[in-house]
């Protein structure tokens, strides 16, 4: 199927009565949105006809109803919570006062995407600002009907009190009068001393949810009449389907029909054979029977060992330069002491715990509906309207919670691909991947190596520094069109940004093709390049013969963020104390484009010469917080992540097929292997909102690896790396 | 097909299956409950645990056939109001982040504080070793399971297993 430009039809005003029936609101008598096309201005949709370019954030009904509606996500990172609570607080009530609603992707809420560790941030000022503005205009009409100062009027507990009397009226009873008022231009905004919800650790309501098992996952979806299917692909990923033969899965009780079904991801196409069953368990059987015949020519030649040796014959060349700052290459020449060492890191699958699935309805001939788990309600609407050649307005997306992202369900392609087979057996139908379809399908993070070269004065200061990145390109597997010259700024991710103060600093990029598809994961490219980074700083530091940490805070002379994060680090973590015989410590941090933490990891090396960590204690530069416990669990979570893809297999390819298949091969960190972990938070407030998310996975396998280094005096330079087998 | 029965959160049910289904599809997509969940398929990663007459089971990996006549208990039958000790104690420590694998989790504990009312965290690291939680929520699990047993052990009226002054109850 063919991308065809969206034809767009959705700027006609809806009458008001339409748009409520639409959006489910019909007895709301108070709405207020938001718009992104005028600059931020808050908008009254209680009056007059709407178009999709407003949409409500916050609606009261006149039975005391408060809905507000969360525009990303919750793939397991708090917004369920944080984002309503930009609003709540603001608006005087709390999160259990209120229903929280997932938006669908329509364009008048803005990117809508659960990505960069941007939630927070990408809608603090906004969110708040559409709380504040509906408070406001509550209390006018309050002081309005009591004919009192407004000044008296006072925002709580879902009610305006006035205070000398002590009369309550509650939102409900106001929505009415409220709404015929006009929008405050500029709402004042709540002091953040006086907050009663943000910058606290709240508990999230999506937590009563998921320890009764009411919570609705895309894979929960249910549709009256759907059948359920599994599709079959090519294990060598990209072969072609030369010819199959249903009749024997046909045969399975239970099985309905086989079709044909492509995968559309970026510029790739993969061909595929869906069956589609009564019952997902008789879908398996019968994709099992299949009997088909794949054309693998030029792809079942490809291995990794041999892939891995190009990597290492391509980090001779040049490539191109990312970021550069005085003369790298006279000053290496010239310097007395000089290092060079080559990183490298694995290709690692994203395998949230929730199968990719989706669940496809088709309404009219051009209408389709999902139910599905995903990172971008508009991403959503997005993909399928392009690849489906239906406008976005006829993509309906009922997005459910998401049982984990970190970065797949970015990529819309099992939702496309719900939407094509139910669009070929014309009725509702689920899909659902296997574990080893997830595992081995793409795309995935990733590999990179890191040809290093640095350079000491003799006073031991680093006064030459360079990163050469060589590897396979994300944009390069997804776009069609890709530019070989230019630097790939994803695949030099804060290489170029770190704080340290070194005069002679380069940075280079070599591509390096690849037959596979790749794409963000969580924290990108810097859960690679700090390790690079940040391992060879530490080698450079040993060299010098000093301290780590000291090494490091000799660099940042100007008071920054970094020299903020690793002073903290060194006395939460009692760096400058003696650690106990056989013990090491390490420290890393890394600054990107979600955010900045650093690390500090004590191991401890056992009799039998593996090692085991001890403690890992985490600093993140949060600025501002909505939510410290939150962040902790953000921080907590990465770290389990990122010691997974330190130490855990990732994925290996032979003959073209990735070997590792389910969670027996390619294994997951267990509850026996997680250290106790210290989060500490710099949040002073101010304008400056980082993410958290991401930031807590760069730092560890450096600081981790340092650790090692410092018990053993082995040093790490390839990821995954055995704790059991160091010696 | 056939017709095969079973119990489930105290409910008999009569299902008309393939009996060769595993008994997590059962429980999902015949009877309609969808706390229990799919992970893996080959019980690996826990997020499918069940009790089958009150022992944790990956209901991913067990045919429906081979618990005819059996109890099954699930994430929505192991309390009335979901205030399971363990379920509270779950909410009080934040424990889930995208709570996909908690509902496994859960059953696991429960199971867990069953059989050992003060387990240590060498206990709970053996016991939880087959539930995999990709978002990293093991350090909060432990802690949930220790103060959860805190609790258990604290409201259970300690008394002789019998007693005949006391008579049934």
């Amino acid at each position: 199927m063919s991308a065809k430009p969206t034809p767009s039809n959705s700027r006609q005003p809806l009458a008001r009565r339409d748009f409520l029936k639409a959006a489910g609101l019909t007895g709301a008598a108070f709405m207020l949105g938001f718009s992104k096309a005028n600059a931020g201005i808050v908008h009254n949709l209680a009056t007059g006809p709407v178009t999709f370019d407003v949409t409500p954030y916050v609606v009261i009904e006149k039975s005391g109803k408060i809905t507000i509606l969360n525009p990303i996500p919750e793939i397991g990172q708090g917004s369920y919570q944080s984002l309503p609570a930009l609003v709540a607080e603001e608006l005087g009530v709390t999160l259990d006062q209120v229903t929280i609603r997932q938006t669908g992707g329509e364009k008048a809420f803005g990117n809508q995407t659960a990505g960069g560790s941007y939630s927070v941030r990408g809608k603090y000022q906004e969110l708040r600002k559409v709380g504040a503005s509906a408070r406001e205009m509550l209390r006018q009409a309050a002081s309005q009907q009591w004919r009192v100062p407004l000044t008296e009027c006072i925002a709580e507990n879902a009610t305006i009190v006035h205070k000398p009397t002590g009369r309550k009226m509650t939102y409900g009873e106001l929505a009415e009068p409220a709404a015929k008022l006009p929008v405050p231009k500029d709402p004042p905004l709540t002091n953040p001393a006086n907050f009663r919800i943000l910058n606290k650790s709240m508990p999230r309501p999506d937590v009563p949810l998921k320890v009764s098992g009411r919570a609705q996952f895309g894979i929960d979806a249910k549709v009256p009449g759907m059948l359920y299917a599994s599709v079959e692909r090519c294990p060598a990923l990209g072969g072609g389907l030369v010819k199959f033969d249903a009749s024997k899965a046909k045969a399975i009780k239970g099985v309905r029909d086989v079709v044909k079904v492509e995968r559309v991801m970026g510029k790739n196409r993969y061909d595929g054979v869906a069956v589609v069953a009564d019952s997902y368990w008789a879908a398996l059987q019968g994709r099992k029977a299949l009997q088909i015949e794949w054309n693998t020519l030029g792809i079942d030649t490809f291995n990794s060992t041999d892939y891995e040796n190009s990597l290492r014959v391509l980090a001779a060349t040049d490539g191109v330069v990312g970021h550069n700052a005085g003369d790298f290459d006279k000053t290496f020449a010239d310097s007395p002491t000089k290092l060079e060492a080559l990183y490298e890191t694995p290709i690692v699958s994203h395998s949230p715990m929730e199968p990719m699935n989706a669940t496809a309805r088709w309404n009219a001939p051009d209408k389709v509906e999902v139910w599905v788990s995903s990172q971008g309600p508009d991403l959503v609407k997005d993909e399928l309207a392009k690849v489906l050649g239906i406008p976005e307005d006829n993509v309906t997306a009922n997005i459910l919670f998401s049982g984990g992202g970190f970065g797949r369900r970015l990529t819309q392609d099992f939702a496309t691909e719900a939407a094509l087979i139910a669009k070929a057996v014309g009725k509702p139908v689920k899909v659902i991947w296997t574990r080893e379809d997830d595992t081995r399908l793409g795309p995935f993070r990733p590999m990179t190596f890191s040809a290093m070269r640095g350079a000491l004065s003799t006073d031991g200061k680093v006064v030459a520094f360079q990163h050469k990145v060589i590897s396979p390109s994300i944009d390069a597997t997804m776009e069609e069109k890709y530019d070989r010259t230019k630097p790939d700024g994803t695949m030099l991710e804060g290489t170029g940004e770190q704080k340290y103060e070194i005069p002679n600093l380069n940075t280079r990029y070599v591509f390096a093709d690849f037959p596979f598809p790749l794409t963000y994961w969580r924290a990108v490219t810097s859960t690679t390049l700090a390790f690079s980074h940040e391992c060879f700083l530490d080698e450079m530091a040993h060299k010098a013969g000093q301290d780590p940490m000291t090494f490091r805070l000799a660099m940042l002379t100007k008071e920054s963020d970094t020299k903020r994060v690793l002073t903290k680090l060194r006395e939460v973590s009692n760096w400058d104390k003696p650690l106990p015989q056989g013990w090491g410590r390490g420290v890393a941090q890394y600054e990107f484009f979600a955010g900045l933490a650093g690390q500090v990891v004590e191991v401890s090396k056992r009799a039998n010469g593996s090692v085991k960590i001890e403690k890992v204690y985490c600093v993140a530069d949060m600025g501002t917080v909505v939510n410290p416990d939150n962040v902790r669990t953000q921080m907590e979570g990465a770290i389990a992540m990122a010691l997974t893809a330190a130490l855990k297999d990732g994925i290996t390819f032979e003959n073209g097929k990735a070997v590792q298949g389910n969670f027996d091969t390619n294994r997951m960190l267990r509850i026996d292997e997680m250290p106790t972990i210290e989060v500490h938070i710099l949040a002073e407030g101010g304008p400056t909102i980082k993410g958290a998310g991401e930031p807590g996975l760069p730092p560890l396998a450096p600081a981790l690896a340092n650790a090692v280094f410092a018990a053993t005096g082995k040093r790490i330079r390839r990821l995954p790396f055995d704790l059991e087998k160091l010696t | 097909m056939a017709t095969i029965k079973l119990t489930i959160n105290n409910q008999p049910r009569t299902l008309d299956i393939d009996p060769d289904m595993p008994l997590l599809w059962a429980i999902r997509d015949v009877v309609g409950l969808t706390g229990t969940k799919f992970g893996c398929g080959i019980a690996q990663c826990g997020a499918c645990t069940v009790h089958l007459d009150g022992q944790p089971t990956r209901s991913c990996s067990i045919p429906v056939s081979a618990v005819a006549g059996q109890k099954i208990t699930t994430i929505e039958g192991i309390a009335k109001n979901a205030d399971h000790p363990v379920q509270k104690a779950w909410i009080q420590h934040q424990v889930p982040q995208c709570g996909y694998c908690q509902s496994g989790q859960i059953m696991s504990a429960v199971a867990l504080l069953k059989q050992n009312p003060k387990p240590t965290d060498a206990d709970i690291d053996t016991a939880m070793q087959g539930n995999i939680c990709r978002c990293g929520t093991y350090q909060r699990i432990r802690a949930a399971i220790h103060t959860a047993s805190a609790e258990m052990t604290a409201t259970t009226p300690k008394m002789p297993k019998s007693n005949p002054k006391l008579g049934k109850r």
